[in-house]
């Protein structure tokens, strides 16, 4: 097959959609998909109506994207049927997917920065060897869609110079300009301001309104009651239940979502706090990007209490946690630890913050809080490396560190107990063990725990989850952030709830439901008031 | 200085920059669509001597340059298996590629033609000649315009006039293209290429192949335009000089043919002037002329003059998620 | 995800490497074939000239020393992830601070000529390789480029420093003024009759004492500790409170520093004067050695053996088969380099499911990894 036959099998079909077939755009059957021994979908029934906008939610790992991805041709499932139109395809990849009329928005845009808006559509979808063609085309074809859909992109504008929402309407216009005709949107509003993201639900009402279907993956419960015709809730790789959105509330919604799950008992006695360890005041911190994530926050832990932030993934807490452990510099704001303020200038503020009393079991232990290169006895004193303990001088005292592996390894019960095993050999559970088992080893006076149990089997949730408990009885200070709401309403004695950067209500565990909280987390309820009223 | 010696500077300046440029172009190529290439160097080091030798042997300079080009593109070839197929690191096989240049044309032209590594001098068949554009007697009478162009712009190698239409070429190229789009696309955001339905690796297999085959031409610049024969290391780190004139030149055509200019002038001056005696400054040394490509180069990339950002997606291998 | 687990350890750093030596000889024994020789015969005349006989061999040290020194400052930058491919620009200006220094006191000993030369050239070198780092960790400019501009700029300011301020006004040859016998480190044939007329000289101990020197500093220093978590995950090493900023500049300084030695071997104990060039291209064969020897020391130590000899048996080579020219054992080299550097890609997978293959206690071991993690 000569590459210029197979140039542009996505010409743009917008002129002549063909006759529904159908009353369903996507009819999934039965789709599996596994990940090694991880069942990511399992059995997911889902049919999508055309010329609706169908939402799909459900908690982070619930298995949202990786359907998605099958349908958009990025993955594809161990078994199951797709219909699209009614007719069963194998999509081979997403090529065939854009050809059969189905494009993504993908949360990453995939946009190339120093092109034109222009180029970017027309990227890979070029009429023929000269571009000059191609681009006027797009050009009317643009200005045809942006009429059509209210969709206004400069189409001569470099992407790295426009806005976040500009940018996602750019990805918007390459699914319509290759005739999409049912579009995927992964979570697009994560990015967005909330004016952002109305302007964004007004362009997919138009849509829905000129006949197209719509999927919008979303964790957010505002968005899905916002613009939903209807919503397929995930959980745990499955498919729970859809509704129709006008017949149902976020509260059945959020309990479908967080399910009737077995929740882990955790033994603990009444919180006895004392002074206040860590003081975090007016904080504003900006992630790699200059996006500003975390919006003036301020709390304070005391000893004896674990204080949980609760919230989406993608919320600021990350930012959070990382200005808090001085590894990353605050644009404003100060962080006190233990009546001394932390200075977290300069690439080496963690050294700084730990030498002050705090430690850090960090969100992604992989990618941070362990060299998996390394074996296990160096990854036991990361961070404490300059400790006397591990030798004076210059020189590094390697039995010293390994006896104090080998301690730690005892303590936590980590398994296999073997300090000189590569760390990627153990299994995430224990390697979660081997972080917290350094970090809560030095006897810090305070301790920010990031996603304790994301990743860790049952029994070593259990374990985590006791020896947190038992570090505030021993008078500890600990800010604990976790995506897992169970996680926090047992642990926390006191729950803030995060939301676009900040803290948007407290909640006491022992009396808030989980629906509450979690509409707070969706930036509904208590603050929605709050929130709606900003511009 | 008087006219006439500026003019065979500047004479000197088309002839030196030629190399540099067809150089430079071959690494845009290749690094705009996201494979860094400090290879240059052994590229055309492989394709001076092929091209020599092969002129030599058979009296052909088209078969000399026919043959530099093959064997540049073989030595890209396999530089490119490495780093783009088997996602080896791109620098450790542009170094492996410069000193398997280096060693095996020593060592091939020793053994097939005993001259301590030189190929023989070629004959007239076997080199190319300067030529003669039309107009030079017409308007020799102009002043000043004249002399130019009858010394600086006429009475070059025909890979001269290569080299510098492939500038407008390129660009058109890398700009106006269908072709060019994607492999730009292809340096700056892999993903996007991936996910709009593009081979990525294609593409980049594409790119180095423009690449092999002008940095082939270069090499053969070298060995049977400009010199007659093959000698040891006869490209002297020209193409070091050349990867740095493209980073002076932020990755553009147009842009690096004037730092190019810049370049081979510089490389003139100094061949000429054993020191220079510049106004306010004083004796500059010729080795700071010398090195003044390089240490510009250092200066730019560090930003104290504007500021050198390559592709985004340059020296990544690209790993297909699935 | 995948099915693949890691090799055992010994096949790593030993099975691997050899597999892609011999395939790197293997090439080179066809290059050889196709030019018309024997290339077993070449392999006998090369072991011969670089072990076979004292002179010989004191040759293929007196290589090997230099190898040593520009292996392991490759090494040590690589350790902290750093690419640094300037170690010929930095041995090279390194010669300023040895010869200098060594002129000023060749009147008094070696004992004190050499340990202060040592300090210059370590200085010198270590500066010229910190430039990059520095403009690496504070300006974001890539070291790979910086340190190959730097190559060409030593060789500039090295030609001038030569002919225009170290050359005696007395002297034609573009070279220093030559060292009396106390700016000279003392030859090894001054103790050992055996090494004939080689020029091996003391540095060869200081190359030794090297090799220990980074084996403490990368593995029992805390700052060893620190650069290896550098070179393995960056944000480890921010997360460990480390200023990477300031790990990234102490490595480019010690592996300059580590080249700037081969100037010792050269200046005060092979030429006895700076020469033009006299670095000859070690500081690549040395990136050659480090891959090869894994970045570890003891590897290390045998990869530039290997290429002393290689060196050594080279120069043999060409007197015996005048077919075959020394520059082989470049060609050698790079292919060294394209196989254990770059193709690693090659045997990696087949050596993987070859081990899981022939192995059960190693496949039971992926399964259970596997299940492990999926329990998890």
């Amino acid at each position: 097959m000569s590459e210029s036959d197979n140039m542009n099998p996505q010409r743009p079909k917008t002129a002549a959609a063909p006759a529904p077939a159908s009353r369903w755009a996507i009819e999934l059957e039965k789709i599996n998909k596994r990940f090694g021994a991880v069942h990511a979908n399992k059995d997911i029934d889902l049919k999508v109506e055309r010329g609706t906008i169908h939402g799909i939610v459900g908690e982070n790992g619930a298995g949202k994207s990786t359907l998605m991805s099958i349908l958009y041709g990025f993955y594809t499932a161990d078994s199951g049927t797709i219909k699209v139109d009614g007719t069963e395809r194998h999509i081979t990849d997403s090529r065939h997917a854009l050809a059969l009329g189905i494009g993504m928005v993908h949360q990453h845009f995939m946009l190339v920065e120093n092109f034109t808006v222009l180029e970017n559509v027309v990227l890979g979808a070029e009429d023929s060897a000269l571009i000059a063609p191609s681009l006027k085309r797009a050009r009317a074809e643009l200005e045809r869609i942006e009429d059509e859909y209210n969709l206004v992109v400069d189409p001569d504008a470099v992407i790295e110079d426009i806005s976040v929402g500009q940018q996602q309407r750019v990805e918007i216009l390459k699914a319509l300009y290759r005739g999409a005709q049912t579009l995927i949107l992964d979570e697009p509003t994560g990015v967005l301001t909330p004016k952002e993201a109305d302007d964004l639900f007004r362009v997919l009402e138009t849509l829905r309104d000129q006949g197209k279907t719509v999927i919008l993956i979303t964790h957010k419960l505002r968005e899905i009651m916002a613009i939903t015709d209807s919503v397929s809730v995930m959980r745990q790789g499955e498919m729970v239940k859809t509704l129709t959105t006008s017949e149902t509330n976020p509260e059945e919604i959020a309990e479908l979502m967080v399910g009737r799950r077995v929740l882990l008992r955790v033994d603990k006695g009444p919180a006895n706090p004392g002074k206040t360890l860590l003081e975090v005041k007016n904080l504003v911190v900006a992630d790699d990007l200059g996006v500003v994530r975390v919006k003036d926050v301020s709390l304070s832990v005391r000893a004896g209490e674990i204080v949980g932030i609760a919230g989406v993934s993608g919320n600021g807490q990350s930012e959070l946690l990382e200005s808090v452990t001085g590894m990353r510099d605050q644009r404003s704001g100060t962080v006190v630890v233990n009546g001394r303020e932390l200075s977290l200038k300069g690439d080496d503020g963690a050294a700084r913050a730990r030498a002050a009393g705090l430690a850090h079991v960090p969100e992604d232990r992989q990618h941070m809080g362990l060299v998996t290169t390394f074996e296990e006895w160096e990854n036991a004193i990361l961070g404490y490396q300059d400790a006397p303990e591990y030798g004076g001088g210059p020189f590094l005292d390697i039995e010293a560190a390994r006896r104090k592996a080998a301690e730690q390894i005892k303590r936590f019960d980590v398994r296999p107990a073997n300090n000189r095993l590569k760390t990627a050999n153990f299994s995430g559970g224990n390697q979660q063990k081997i972080v917290l088992a350094r970090e809560m080893g030095r006897d810090p006076d305070v301790l920010i725990v990031g996603q304790p149990t994301r990743g860790v089997d049952i029994g070593a949730i259990e374990f985590i989850h006791n020896q947190i408990i038992a570090m505030r009885d021993a008078g500890k200070a600990i800010l604990l952030v976790s995506v897992e709401l169970d996680e926090i309403r047992s642990l926390a004695d006191r729950i803030l709830v995060m939301f676009d950067g900040q803290i948007v209500g407290e909640a006491d565990p022992a009396t808030a439901s989980e629906g509450e909280i979690g509409l707070m987390m969706a930036g509904i309820s208590q603050s929605a008031a709050a929130l709606e009223a900003r511009p | 200085m008087d006219f006439q010696v500026i003019l065979s500077i500047l004479d000197a300046t088309l002839r030196l920059s030629t190399p540099l440029l067809l150089a430079c172009l071959a690494g845009l190529y290749s690094e705009r669509a996201g494979v860094f290439d400090i290879g240059l160097e052994g590229k055309m080091l492989a394709a001076a001597f092929a091209a020599a030798a092969v002129a030599a042997v058979y009296g052909s300079m088209w078969l000399g340059l026919l043959a530099g080009m093959a064997v540049s593109l073989g030595t890209t070839l396999l530089q490119g298996v490495a780093a783009i197929t088997l996602r080896g690191n791109q620098l450790i096989a542009a170094v492996a590629i410069n000193m398997l240049a280096a060693g095996l044309t020593t060592f091939l032209g020793q053994t097939w033609f005993g001259q301590g590594g030189r190929t023989p001098a070629l004959g007239p068949n076997g080199r190319f000649a300067p030529i003669e554009l039309p107009f030079v007697a017409e308007l020799s009478g102009i002043p000043i315009l004249g002399p130019l162009y009858a010394e600086v712009i006429s009475g070059h190698y025909l890979l001269v006039y290569i080299a510098f239409i492939m500038v407008p070429v390129t660009w058109f190229v890398l700009f106006r293209t269908r072709f060019g789009l994607r492999l730009r696309a292809v340096g700056e955001n892999p993903k996007a290429v991936d996910t709009a339905g593009i081979s990525v690796n294609r593409m980049r297999y594409q790119a180095i192949i423009i690449t092999g085959l002008l940095a082939g031409i270069a090499g053969a610049y070298f060995s049977i335009a400009q010199g007659s024969g093959f000698g040891n290391n006869m490209t002297a780190g020209k193409g070091y000089i050349a990867l740095a004139a493209l980073i002076f030149a932020k990755w553009k055509p147009v842009p690096a043919m004037f730092t190019c200019l810049l370049f081979g002038f510089l490389d003139a001056l100094q061949i000429r002037l054993q020191s220079a005696r510049l106004p306010l400054i004083g004796e500059v040394p010729v080795q700071a002329i010398q090195a003044l490509p390089y240490i510009l180069t250092v200066i730019l990339l560090a930003g104290f003059i504007g500021k050198a950002v390559g592709p985004k997606a340059g020296g990544v291998p690209y790993v297909k998620e699935r | 995800m995948s099915a693949r687990t890691p090799l055992p350890r010994w096949a790593d750093i030993v099975l691997l490497p050899l597999l892609n030596l011999a395939l790197a000889f293997l090439v080179s024994g066809l290059v050889v074939l196709m030019v018309g020789e024997n290339p077993l015969h070449a392999v006998q005349v090369i072991i011969y000239g670089a072990f076979g006989y004292g002179d010989g061999f004191g040759y293929t040290l007196y290589y090997a020393t230099n190898f040593i020194f520009t292996g392991l400052a490759f090494a040590v930058a690589a350790h902290a992830g750093l690419f640094n491919i300037g170690g010929d620009g930095q041995a090279y200006v390194a010669g300023l601070g040895a010869i200098v220094i060594a002129l000023a006191l060749d009147q008094t000993h070696w004992l004190l000529a050499m340990p202060a030369a040592m300090i210059g050239a370590a200085l010198v070198g270590g500066f010229w390789a910190f430039i990059p780092g520095y403009l690496q960790a504070k300006r974001g400019s890539h070291v790979v480029i910086t340190t190959i501009m730097f190559n060409f700029i030593a060789a500039a300011l090295m030609v001038y420093m030569i002919n225009r301020v170290l050359k005696p006004a007395t002297t034609m040859a573009p070279e220093s003024a030559t060292l009396a016998v106390g700016g000279r480190v003392p030859q090894l044939r001054q103790f050992f009759s055996f090494f004939g007329y080689s020029p091996v000289n003391l540095s060869i101990v200081v190359a030794l004492l090297a090799l220990v020197f980074v084996y403490v500093l990368v593995w029992h220093t805390k700052l060893g500790y620190a650069l290896r978590t550098l070179g393995q995950n960056p944000s480890a090493s921010r997360y460990a409170g480390m200023s990477n900023s300031r790990l990234i500049m102490i490595a480019m300084t010690i592996s300059g520093a580590l080249a700037g030695m081969v100037a010792i071997n050269e200046v005060m104990g092979v030429q006895n004067r700076l020469v033009l060039d006299f670095v000859a291209g070690s500081g690549f064969v040395g990136i050659a050695v480090a891959l090869m020897g894994r970045n570890h020391p003891v590897g290390i130590l045998f990869a530039a053996l290997l290429f002393g000899a290689l060196y050594q048996g080279g120069q043999e080579l060409q007197f015996v088969i005048p077919g075959v020219t020394r520059e082989m054992i470049v060609v050698i080299q790079a292919l060294v380099i394209l196989f254990t550097g770059a193709m690693e890609g090659l045997f990696r997978p087949a050596l993987e499911r070859t081990f899981m293959l022939f192995s059960p206690e190693q496949k039971a071991r992926a399964v259970s990894v596997s299940t492990a993690e999926s329990e998890s």
